[in-house]
C-alpha cells in the first residue's frame, strides 16, 4: 500500500521529522544508568557495599566500639584504678525496672558481703527489699580526660551509698565493666596503630619489588618467604620478651606494637606487587617517567592511589590478627603490663582454671574481643567486594 | 623434572633456614646482659659471695668471650650435628630436656593437619554443592565462629565447661605416672587420649579458614563450562564431582597447609601454655624469660625448621599433582 503520489507540480510529500536532532537517542540512559556510570570509583564502592548488610551493621559497631573507647572515662561508670576493697570478686549486678510490680526505672538491688568461715570464700547476698536507683549524668570519679581535662561527670553511676558493677568485680574489687571499656582504648588502638605500621612497611617493600622487578623483586620475594614461613607467636614472644624490664609503660606499649606490625607486613607487601606489576607498564607511567618523575613520586603519587580501595580492603583484615597478637601476648604475661589495662592484660587473670571457675565473670573480656574480630572479619569482606565496584 | 623440581625446592631451603637461624640468633643475643650476668645479679641479691671465678670459667667454657659471630657459627655447625647446645638454667644438655617434648609438639602439629583436612574437606565439599541451603549458612557460621575465637581463648573455654560440667581438668598431655618414662605404647595410648582436645582447639582456627576457601574454590569449579558439560552428557552428579571439580580443588587444598602450618605451630604454644601441655611451648617461655639462649634459640630453630619442613612437603605434594607448577618454575628461567 504505497501512499498516492501528490499531483504533478505539487511538491513531495515531506518525510523528514522536524524535532531538533539528538544524537543520542538510541542509547540515551536513563537517569538511573546515567547516575551509575558518572559515579566516581569511592562512590560506586559505596553503593555496592551497602548491598553487604553485615558488613554495614560491622562497621557501625566497630565505630561505636571506637567512639566508646574515646569517651571512656565518661561512659564507664568507675574508674579503671577504682578499688572498692569491700566488694572483692564480687559477682555481677542485675538491672532491674520494676520492684514488686511498681516501674521504677532502672535500678540494683545491693548486696552485702559475708565471709563464709569454713572455706574462707567471700559470698554476697542480694537485698531484695532496698532498690537502688541507678543515678544518670552525675558526679563519681575524679578522672583526667585523655590526661588533659580533669572532670567527673559520668553517663552512669553507682546509686547513692551504693555499687554499680554490672558484670562484677576482679580480685582487687575493680568493676570489670569498667577496665574492659578501658582496656578497649588500648586493645583497639594497638590493633591500627600496628596495622597502621605494617601498611607503611608493605607499601614501601611491596612498592619496591614492584615497581623494579627483576633482581631486586626476587630478593624481597625471597625475603616474604622466609617471614612468612616462621612461626608467628614464638617470634612475637621472643621480641617481646627482650624490652627491658625497666621501660616505661608507655614505651612499652609502642615497642609491642613496633613487634605486631613488624611481622605482618608481607600479606600487604605481596599484594602491592602483584599489582605494581601489572600496572608500570601502562601509558601513564611511561608519561611520568618520562617527564622526569622520580620513582617514589610515581609510586606514591600515581600507582598507589589506584588501588588504594585494594589495600584499605586487606589492611582490615589484618586488623584483628593484630588485636589477637596483642591479648595473646599480655594473656601469657610477656605483653603489656598492669598498670596499663587491655584485654590481655584481664585475661592474664583468667589464666588460672580453678580461679575461672569460681568466678567465671573474669572471662567477659573474651567477649568484645571475639566480637571485634568477627566485626573486622566482616568489614573486610564487604570491603574487599566492594573494592571491585565494576564485577 | 619432577625431581629437578624436588631438588631445587630443598636447596631453596637452605638459605631460607640460615637467614632464619641468623634472626633467631640476633634476636636472643637482643637483650642486655646474658644468663651469666643475671646468674651472678641473682646471687649477690641472694647475700652470697658471688663466686666470679667460676661464673668466668663457664663464661669461657661456653664461648662469651668471644666475639656474637663465632658464637653464631659454633651455634649453627652445633645444630648441623643434632648439637642443640647447653641449657644453663636445667645444666644439661638442651636435647635432654626438649627431645620428648618436640616429639609431642610433632605428635600434637602432625594429627592437627590431619585433623583439618579430614574436618575440612567433606564440610567444604558440601557446603558447596548445597549453597545457600540450611546446612551450608550453619556450617559457614560455626567456621567463622572458629576463625574468630582465638585459640588461647577457646582453650579457656573448654576448660572452664569442662570444669563446670565435668568436674574434671582437661589439662596435660599425657596421665602423670608417664610424664618422666621413655616412650612406650602405653604411654602412646595415654597420649593418643588427651589428644583430641589440643587437636581440635588448635585446628579449630585452620579448619575453618579451609572450608572457606574449599567452598568457594569448589563453587568457582562447579560453574565452569567442562562440568556443565560433564553433567549435560548424562554423568551423575557424584561422578561428575568426583571425576573433575573435586581434583581442582584437591589441589589448592594441598598448596593451603603451607600457609596454615606457621599458625598450627604458633596455635601449639600458645594453647600448650593454657592447657599445660608437655610440648615445648611452656619451656619455650621460661627459657626466653631467663634468657637462657641455647635452649630458646634451638627451640624457636626448631619450629621454623618443623614449618619449612612442612611447607616443602606440601610444594613437593603440588608439583606431584599439578604439573603446570613444575613447568612453570622452569619456564622462566
Amino acid at each position: 500500500m504505497k501512499p498516492a503520489l501528490p499531483p504533478d507540480g505539487a511538491p513531495l510529500l515531506h518525510t523528514a521529522s522536524t524535532a531538533p536532532f539528538e544524537p543520542y537517542a538510541v542509547e540515551r540512559m536513563t537517569p538511573e544508568q546515567e547516575r551509575v556510570y558518572l559515579a566516581s570509583q569511592w562512590q560506586l564502592m559505596w553503593w555496592k557495599f551497602r548491598k553487604h548488610r553485615l558488613a554495614v551493621i560491622s562497621g557501625v559497631f566497630i565505630i561505636l566500639m571506637y567512639l566508646t573507647v574515646i569517651f571512656a572515662e565518661f561512659l564507664a561508670p568507675y574508674h579503671y584504678t577504682t578499688r572498692n576493697t569491700d566488694f572483692i570478686r564480687a559477682p555481677r549486678q542485675e538491672v532491674h525496672l520494676f520492684h514488686e510490680g511498681r516501674f521504677l526505672g532502672p535500678f540494683v538491688y545491693p548486696y552485702t558481703q559475708r565471709l563464709n568461715m569454713e572455706n574462707l570464700k567471700r559470698e554476697y547476698d542480694i537485698d531484695r527489699s532496698r532498690p537502688q536507683p541507678i543515678r544518670f549524668f552525675c558526679r563519681g570519679d575524679d578522672y583526667d580526660f585523655w590526661r588533659l581535662v580533669p572532670g567527673n561527670l559520668h553517663l552512669v553511676c553507682p546509686p547513692k551509698d551504693g555499687t554499680l558493677f554490672l558484670l562484677g568485680t576482679d580480685r582487687l574489687g575493680r568493676d570489670m565493666l569498667s577496665r574492659i571499656i578501658y582496656g578497649g582504648r588500648i586493645s583497639l588502638s594497638i590493633g591500627l596503630l600496628g596495622v597502621g605500621v605494617s601498611f607503611i612497611l608493605g607499601v614501601i617493600i611491596g612498592g619496591i619489588a614492584g615497581y623494579y622487578g627483576g633482581k631486586i623483586d626476587l630478593f624481597i620475594q625471597r625475603v616474604i618467604e622466609i617471614v612468612q614461613s616462621l612461626p608467628h607467636i614464638p617470634l612475637w614472644l621472643a621480641l617481646a620478651s627482650i624490652m627491658p624490664p625497666s621501660w616505661s609503660p608507655l614505651l612499652v606499649y609502642f615497642g609491642i606494637t613496633m613487634i605486631l606490625g613488624l611481622m605482618d607486613w608481607t600479606g600487604l607487601a605481596r599484594a602491592v606487587r602483584s599489582k605494581l606489576l601489572s600496572l608500570r607498564e601502562e601509558d601513564y607511567v611511561v608519561a611520568a617517567q618520562l617527564m622526569g618523575a622520580k620513582p617514589a613520586r610515581i609510586i606514591g603519587l600515581h600507582l598507589v592511589p589506584g588501588f588504594m580501595s585494594h589495600l584499605i580492603a586487606s589492611a582490615t583484615i589484618t586488623v584483628p590478627k593484630t588485636i589477637l597478637g596483642e591479648t595473646a601476648l599480655s594473656f601469657l604475661g610477656l605483653g603489656l603490663r598492669p598498670p596499663i589495662t587491655s584485654w590481655g592484660v584481664m585475661l592474664n587473670e583468667a589464666q588460672n582454671v580453678n580461679v575461672v571457675a569460681l568466678y567465671p565473670w573474669l572471662l567477659y573480656p573474651v567477649v568484645p574481643v571475639i566480637l571485634i574480630i568477627l566485626a573486622f572479619n566482616f568489614l573486610g569482606d564487604g570491603l574487599r567486594d566492594a573494592a571491585d565496584p565494576y564485577r | 623434572m619432577l625431581l629437578k623440581y624436588i631438588l631445587k625446592r630443598i636447596l631453596l631451603m637452605v638459605p631460607t633456614l640460615l637467614v632464619t637461624s641468623a634472626l633467631i640468633f640476633t634476636v636472643i643475643n637482643l637483650p642486655e646482659g646474658d644468663y651469666f650476668e643475671t646468674l651472678a645479679a641473682e646471687m649477690q641479691a641472694q647475700g652470697e659471695k658471688a663466686d666470679l671465678s667460676r661464673i668466668e670459667f663457664l663464661k669461657t667454657e661456653y664461648g662469651f668471650d668471644k666475639p656474637p659471630i663465632e658464637r653464631y657459627f659454633h651455634w649453627v655447625t652445633g645444630l648441623m650435628r643434632g648439637d642443640m647446645g647447653y641449657s644453663f638454667e636445667y645444666q644439661r644438655p638442651v636435647s635432654e630436656i626438649v627431645g620428648d617434648r618436640l616429639l609431642l609438639t610433632m605428635i600434637v602439629s602432625f594429627v592437627t593437619i590431619i585433623f583439618t583436612w579430614v574436618v575440612a574437606f567433606p564440610i567444604g565439599i558440601y557446603s558447596a554443592t548445597h549453597q545457600y541451603s540450611w546446612g551450608d549458612y550453619g556450617l559457614t557460621f560455626l567456621g567463622l565462629i572458629g576463625l574468630a575465637v582465638p585459640h588461647f581463648l577457646l582453650a579457656l573455654v573448654f576448660m572452664y565447661f569442662a570444669n563446670v560440667w565435668f568436674g574434671t581438668s582437661i589439662g596435660g598431655l599425657v596421665d602423670p605416672q608417664y610424664l618422666n618414662q621413655p616412650m612406650s605404647w602405653a604411654k602412646l595410648r595415654s597420649v593418643l587420649e588427651h589428644l583430641w582436645i589440643p587437636v581440635i582447639i588448635i585446628g579449630a582456627g585452620g579448619t575453618a579458614g579451609m572450608i572457606r576457601s574449599v567452598r568457594a574454590n569448589l563453587l568457582d569449579e562447579l560453574q565452569k563450562q567442562y562440568y556443565v558439560t560433564a553433567r549435560a552428557k548424562g554423568l551423575p552428579p557424584g561422578k561428575a564431582l568426583r571425576k573433575y571439580p573435586l581434583r581442582m580443588s584437591l589441589n589448592f587444598f594441598i598448596s593451603d597447609i603451607g600457609d596454615i602450618l606457621p599458625s598450627i605451630v604458633s596455635g601449639a604454644e600458645i594453647v600448650a601454655i593454657v592447657l599445660s601441655l608437655q610440648t615445648t611451648g611452656p619451656l619455650l617461655i621460661r627459657a626466653l624469660q631467663a634468657q637462657d639462649m641455647y635452649l630458646a634459640g634451638s627451640f624457636l630453630m626448631f619450629l621454623s625448621f618443623l614449618t619449612v619442613i612442612g611447607v616443602l612437603i606440601s610444594d613437593i605434594a603440588l608439583a606431584i599433582l599439578d604439573p603446570r607448577i613444575r613447568l612453570q618454575g622452569a619456564a622462566t628461567k
